[in-house]
This record gives C-alpha cells, structure tokens and sequence, in this order.
C-alpha cells in the first residue's frame, strides 16, 4: 500500500506573470494523511486545484496512481474535494446534496438511498436528510460537504481549509472527527491549511511551503523538532532564531557563550542560525547556565508561563516554563545540546525562498 | 428627529401620482358614462376586436420575451465567466444605448426598416430584391427585443455573478459535465433572475403600444395601442380604464410570480 498515489512532477504554475509555483515535485502516497502547510499565497490551495482538475499547470505533469492526469477535467478524475466554504449546492435538501454525485454516475435509487443514510450517520447528522441547507450551522454544513464527497467513494480526498470558518471549539472537535473518517474509510486525504496546529495534530506527513517552493517535507515530531531553516522553525510554533557561529562539530556560540549541540558537518567557525525552542529553555540560577539574562516580560497563559529574558546583546528570548520567574529577576539560560537545532544561513532571499540547505 | 418626517414627500409624491390616479381608473374602468356602476368596460375585453388584440399583445410579448430569455442567457453565462473587471466593461457597453431615449431608439429601427429605409437601401444596391420589413409582427418583436433585453440580461447576470464559483466547481468535481452542471446546479440557482428578467421583459412588451405604432403602423393593433385610443382619439375614459384594469392583472400575476420565486431579491437589478 505505499506506491505513490499521486505525483506531481516539476509543476510551475503563475497567474498575471506572477509565479505561485516553481517546479514543484510532490508525491503523496496511498491511504497518508498529508497537509500542504503555510502562510497565504504560498501555493497550497493552487497545488490542490491543480491535483484537482480546477487549474491546469502551465508546465509539469499530475500523475495519478502510474497515470498521466493532467488534462483531464475534474469530472474524469477519481477524486473529490472539501471546499473551503462548503459549496453546498443551496437548491437542494441535504440528501439531495449528498445524493448529486451518485445521480450523475446513474446509481440505482435503493443504493443511493444506502449510501446517504450510511454518510450522514458517518458524519453524526442522522435524520437530516430533508433539511434544507440554510438551516444547518456551519460545522453541520461542511460535514455535509465531506459526506457529499465521500459517498462517492474517491481514491484521494482534497480538503482546501475545510476548518477555516469554523470556530476553535468546533475546529478542534472536527479535527478528531477527521482523523476517525480517514481511518474508518482508508482513503488518501491532501489537506490545505495555514494552522499549523490543525496541521501537527492531523497529519502524517507536512509539506511546509512558502512562496511556491516546498520548504520541508516530514513528519509532524520532525518538522517541529528539526526545522531545516528559519522560515519553517518561525512558521510552526514560536521559535528564538539566533545567529551564531559554529565553532567546530558539536559546539556552537551564541552572543559570546559557548553552547554544547549535536550537529556536525557545518564546518569550522561558520556563521548559522540557531533554532531553540522556548520550551526548551531552561531557567536556571545564576551562575548555574551557559547565558545570562534578565526576566524581562511575564504573561500566565494557563499550561505555562510565557517569559522574556532580554541578555546583554539586547536579544529577548522567548522563554516557556511551568515554574515562575518574576520580572526583573536575573536568571541564567541553560538549554540541553539535542534542544539546539542548526540552520545554515540562506545567502541570499531568493536563496531563502526556496529553502536550500545544503 | 422624527424619522417618519423624512418619508413626507416621497409619501405625497405616491399619494398624488400613483395612489389617486390608480383609484381613478379603477372609477372609471368601473363605471359608465353616468357615473353609474358597470362591469361592461372590463368585460368589453372578450370583444372579438379587443380579444384579437389581447392575444397578439400575448403572442408577441411571450415571442419577444423567449427571444430575450435565449440570447440574455449564454451572454449573462459570458459574462459570469469574465470575471468582475471584464464583465462590467461588457456590460457598461451592453447598456450604453439605453442612455439614449427609447423613442429615439425606436424611431431609428423605423428608419432601418422602412420601404426606403437603410437596409432596402443596402439591398437595392446590391441588386437583391426589396424586402417588406416594416409594419409586420416581426417589425414589433424585434422591437420590443431590441428595448428590453438589457431588462433581461441584468437580473439574469446580477445572480450569476453570485453563485460562488466553488458551487459550479463542487459540481464537475462530483462528476458532472458542463450540461449537467448547467441543468443541475446553475439554471436552478438562477430561476430568480430569469423570472425577474421574464416579468421585466413581459410586462412592458405587452402594454407597449409605442413599439407598435412606430414599427407596425396603424394596421397592427396591440392591446397597448387599443386603450391609447380610448384615452386620446375616442375619447372613452370608462372603457380605456376598464381595459387597462384587465391588463393589471396581467402584472399582478407576475409581481406575484417574483414575490414567490424571489424571496431575497437577488434578481432585482435597479
């Protein structure tokens, strides 16, 4: 079950001369979970409506399952999307809805009649059948539009942002009711999004991307826990990026001080950025760490305090900690080497665009 | 500030212009020359003279008004598809020349069909015989398709324009072709402005009798031009009214058509 599902090869895509995608290579295997991730106008939402027949590339090839898909309209593929504000077709009672696909490819009446019956208990909306559209709250309406999509029985399910209108309570309560869908039905889901949470919480694989370039492509603990370069380190979670220079293998020197690490291979007194992150701070005594600072900021975010040591050379790091700290409190910085994660420097912005990090 | 204030003379305006006068023909339409009351002016339209009228005022609407329906509906569809900026350039051109005076208009049409007109001119010239254009029920339907298909194309874009385009997409996506998408999910969505743009169109086609006079000369009477003469050459007050009230059935029949198909008002246009 892991032969790539769909694999898009060197898509380039731009709208009035300007490029959204730049030779982008992606492949999604079957039965994943995967999220295209970033901020807006990365070129997440234009690759899924490349994947789904609404735009076509202007150079690069979609293949789907070994075959070549990228001139065939969205009605020949065999797939289905979750827009992002429903869609629903507002004309029509909710098994209507439901029923539209299964219509178009001439199902017998008893089996459509099974099949919205099992999606709407699927999606918890049992005996709304004759409802109309306007009559569901929003959470309900794109549970429709899932039950819409997958009655239809696709290989690969798209999602563009389907949580995005949709309130945090909600947002989190749908975000399980995915996860148990995508089990219970096994099929392929590519999900957009800009909340990197949604993303970490759901995803198998993350594609991070930026300005139409893939910055990172893993596993949710790997994306987090080893950025490969600031743009992804800032963009999930927050992050102190600092610039230091890499003294030789193993160590590393922030602001003057010498900090222990597990990285290798960068050479000998390179300059690099250094990710760590603020729950990887630890407060300590003075004298007791590797940098010394003052408790500069502190806000009760209920887990955890959230605090901002400023050191010497005037950078303020963004300290997350169970124990308190009050303001104006010396403390030293200690951080264990495998919480330090390098970066090589971009040289350029273009450079940083497109994430080299070689 | 009592708000009520403001409406004063839009309030006055309606009493003196629309709501006395409407109460007036209703006097008269119902009532004979003693004043005395009458149904015989309202029932005066199943007269064989008034009746033929009545159904070629109906014949030819109803023809103008699917010819209206059949070149608004793929134009609205253009237009839909051009997105906002093109679209309105499209449709600023579209209405351009109903900012020129509609008798203008009408009298120009006149002057391209007539016997000696523009286009036996052109024909003439090119040694093709002479065609008899003007004063025929042809002459009249082009008329009233060339006055009120802005009428139709208006309503009928205005709610295109607002079916999300995820709508139509949801629908290709779950299989259909550019037909079904079409019969499915964009002409239902659209029954609004097609029934706003039918009664924009009907209404006013079937009580033109401008577009008759001009296009179809005195041989061609519509009911329009039937109830003008009652009111100017015949000088019968009671029976121009009485007919006038059988065409406002006509109209409330299609006020009611709108009000039931188009509960939000996304067809209305002005």
């Amino acid at each position: 079950m892991n032969q790539p599902l769909i694999d898009l090869q060197h898509i380039s895509k731009s709208f009035d001369g300007t490029m959204v995608l730049d030779d982008l290579s992606l492949t999604v295997k079957e039965n994943s979970f995967v999220t295209l991730l970033g901020p807006s106008g990365c070129g997440k939402t234009t690759t899924l409506r490349i994947i789904g027949g609404f735009e076509s590339p202007d150079t690069g090839k979609v293949i789907f399952d070994g075959q070549d898909i990228t001139n065939l309209p969205p009605n020949k593929r065999q797939l289905n999307t979750v827009f992002q504000k429903y869609a629903l077709f507002t004309h029509m009672t909710i098994a209507e809805n439901i029923a539209f696909g299964l219509k178009i490819k001439n199902k017998t009446k008893s089996y459509i009649d099974d099949k919205i019956k099992y999606a709407l208990k699927l999606v918890n909306l049992d005996g709304y059948g004759n409802r109309s559209v306007d009559s569901l709250s929003g959470g309900q309406q794109q549970r429709i539009a899932i039950a819409r999509a997958i009655v239809n029985e696709p290989r690969l399910l798209l999602l563009d942002e389907p949580l995005g209108a949709l309130d945090l309570k909600l947002r989190q309560d749908m975000q399980y009711e995915l996860i148990r869908l995508k089990n219970e039905l096994g099929i392929t889901f590519v999900y957009v999004t800009h909340d990197q949470e949604e993303a970490l919480t759901m995803s198998d694989t993350i594609v991070v991307m930026n300005q139409g370039y893939i910055q990172q492509m893993g596993t949710p603990e790997s994306i987090y826990n080893e950025p490969e370069n600031a743009f992804v380190a800032d963009f999930i979670g927050d992050s102190n990026i600092v610039p230091g220079i890499m003294l030789h293998d193993k160590l590393v020197e922030i602001f003057g001080a010498k900090f222990e690490c597990v990285d290798k291979g960068f050479g000998i007194n390179k300059p690099v950025d250094v990710v760590i992150r603020p729950e990887d701070i630890d407060l300590v005594e003075p004298g007791q760490g590797t940098l010394s600072g003052v408790v500069t900021h502190l806000i009760f975010k209920g887990v955890h305090y959230e605090m901002e040591v400023t050191t010497p050379d005037g950078f303020e790091w963004l300290v997350h900690s169970t124990d308190l700290f009050p303001v104006g409190k010396k403390v030293d910085i200690h951080v264990d080497p495998f919480d330090i994660q390098i970066m090589n420097k971009p040289a350029s912005e273009d450079e940083e665009a497109i994430g080299v990090n070689e | 500030m009592n708000k009520k204030l403001l409406s004063g003379p839009y309030l006055l305006w309606m009493i003196g212009f629309t709501i006395i006068p409407l109460a007036l023909i209703v006097f008269y339409g119902l009532t004979d020359k003693t004043g005395a009351f009458t149904l015989s002016n309202v029932l005066a339209i199943a007269t064989a003279e008034h009746a033929k009228a009545l159904w070629l005022s109906l014949g030819l609407s109803l023809a103008a008004t699917v010819i209206c329906l059949l070149l608004a509906y793929p134009l609205a569809m253009v237009l839909r598809s051009r997105g906002v900026g093109a679209g309105s350039f499209i449709v600023f051109i579209f209405i351009l020349p109903m900012w020129m005076n509609f008798l203008l208009r009408t009298l120009a049409w006149q002057t391209l069909l007539e016997k000696s007109g523009v286009i036996n001119g052109i024909l003439s010239a090119l040694h093709l015989p002479l065609q008899h254009l003007i004063n025929t029920p042809a002459a009249i339907i082009l008329g009233m398709v060339y006055n009120f298909l802005p009428f139709m194309v208006l309503p009928i874009y205005n709610v295109l324009a607002k079916i999300d385009d995820n709508t139509v997409n949801a629908a290709k996506d779950l299989g259909a072709n550019f037909w079904q998408t079409f019969w499915y999910v964009l002409l239902p969505l659209s029954v609004p402005g097609i029934i706003s743009g039918i009664t924009m169109v009907f209404v006013p086609a079937l009580t033109t009798f401008v577009i008759s006079n001009l296009l179809g000369g005195s041989k061609i009477l519509l009911i329009g031009n039937v109830i003008e003469q009652e009111f100017t050459k015949g000088s019968n007050w009671n029976l121009g009214s009485g007919l006038s009230l059988v065409m406002m059935i006509f109209i409330l029949i299609s006020m009611a058509l709108i009000a039931k198909y188009d509960k939000n008002g996304e067809g209305s246009t002005f």
